[in-house]
């Protein structure tokens, strides 16, 4: 075959794969959507964590604003220590509060940031005071056995 | 009894020592491709050539079974997601299994076997005939003139055809589910967004598929210069390259998924 319809074809072939790329990084992937590396970062103490996994969203009224970026164990405090990145774009105020939320039934867990009413914001480094834990199935379970026992045996 | 059991001894040994040599030809004939490639990059037209000997002339097999296999997942993924009232996820099933699994691994498979097997009778053909010895005879290098030029063709291609596989399979996964099947299509390719991702996903999908084609192209190379000079030795050389690249593809596989998908 001639060279230049070999350099055609070959052409053809790679800009192909290229695009294909591209459409998977763009279409496919999140390359567009929130990108965790701009933004401050803020740190909140929870009781219990649940399922909670680094990189899952942080929400605020639904709306994705921010990454977990890591998770760790306090041993002074014995709680968990719950790294976040939130989007430079959004500001909260310092009496924010963080919750852990599930999305659905069986869906992912993330945490749910609600706005106090503070004049200051968050700053990078800053700590969120306010937490709610992960609601526990068998705590759940326990609190309500131990409530119908505690019935039952009023009721004798 | 005891010549019985000298003789089974001897077998084992044969096997282990022969294989293990095997092994070491194997070694130092990679080393030599990578060794003798700068070749390829100061002439480019040898590696274009192969580019378009080894992925152009893939293109219609990777084409056609990619939108197949987007298609079948459209709706399988279909059938059984409907059961649990998340047909909406099927975006992310169908790019996830593609982007992880079935593009580099499927493209893999039919790039052994298209393209490897080619290779393979290529060389094995041309050693067959002595026109490497040729070379050689004329101090051409047949290493940085005919094998290095090959392998980076294949390594350049493996990658682009197994994203050219992802991307029309999600198309046809697309096509099933949200123009025939009727998923809503925003909530298609939002949710497919928010659960496939760049890095994790994707970056190690092209890097699993970067490894494939060193694995076939190397394997295939190694057949063909290993083989018997004979047609019946090309023959055997040929089914060899097939089977043992498709085995080294699965099992490579797994300890890269092992690797790179920890459950985290």
């Amino acid at each position: 075959m001639k060279r230049t319809t070999v350099d055609l074809w070959v052409g053809v072939f790679v800009t192909a794969g290229l695009v294909s790329l591209l459409t998977l990084a763009l279409k496919v992937g999140n390359a567009t959507s929130v990108s965790a590396s701009d933004g401050y970062i803020v740190f909140g103490q929870f009781e219990n964590i649940g399922g909670l996994k680094p990189r899952a969203p942080v929400k605020s009224a639904g709306v994705v604003v921010g990454r977990i970026v890591s998770i760790a164990f306090d041993d002074q405090r014995f709680t968990a220590r719950v790294t976040m990145r939130i989007d430079k774009r959004y500001s909260f105020p310092k009496d924010t509060s963080a919750s852990i939320l599930t999305s659905g039934l069986l869906g992912e867990q993330y945490v749910g940031l609600e706005a106090g009413g503070d004049t200051t914001n968050l700053k990078e480094g800053d700590e969120v005071k306010l937490t709610q834990s992960a609601v526990v199935l068998e705590k759940l379970i326990g609190q309500f056995l131990y409530g119908k026992a505690a019935d039952g045996g009023t009721k004798k | 009894m005891i010549a019985a059991l000298d003789r089974g001894l001897r077998q084992v040994g044969h096997i282990v020592v022969d294989a293990i040599w095997k092994l070491g030809a194997a070694t130092r004939f990679s080393w030599l491709v990578l060794a003798r490639s700068s070749e390829s990059v100061r002439r480019p037209q040898l590696t274009l050539n192969e580019i378009f000997f080894t992925g152009t002339l893939s293109l219609i097999i990777i084409i056609v079974s990619g939108l197949f296999v987007g298609l079948v997942l459209g709706l399988q993924g279909y059938e059984t997601l409907k059961r649990y009232g998340s047909a909406e996820a099927l975006g992310t099933l169908v790019a996830l299994a593609l982007v992880r699994e079935l593009g580099p691994v499927v493209s893999a498979l039919l790039f052994a076997s298209r393209a490897g097997s080619a290779i393979t009778a290529k060389i094995g053909i041309m050693k067959a005939t002595e026109q490497l010895s040729a070379m050689e005879m004329m101090a051409v290098d047949p290493f940085a003139r005919v094998l290095s030029p090959i392998f980076w063709g294949g390594v350049i291609s493996m990658p682009l055809l197994a994203a050219i596989f992802s991307a029309l399979g999600v198309f046809g996964g697309y096509l099933i589910g949200v123009v025939i099947i009727g998923v809503d299509s925003g909530a298609f390719w939002s949710q497919m967004q928010a659960n496939v991702d760049l890095r994790e996903d994707i970056l190690n999908g092209i890097i699993k598929s970067a490894v494939f084609g060193v694995a076939v192209t190397l394997i295939a190379l190694f057949e063909g210069y290993d083989a018997p000079p004979t047609a019946e030795g090309v023959s055997y050389a040929v089914t060899r390259t097939v089977v043992t690249s498709a085995l080294a593809v699965l099992a490579l596989d797994f300890v890269l998924t092992s690797f790179m998908f920890t459950g985290v």
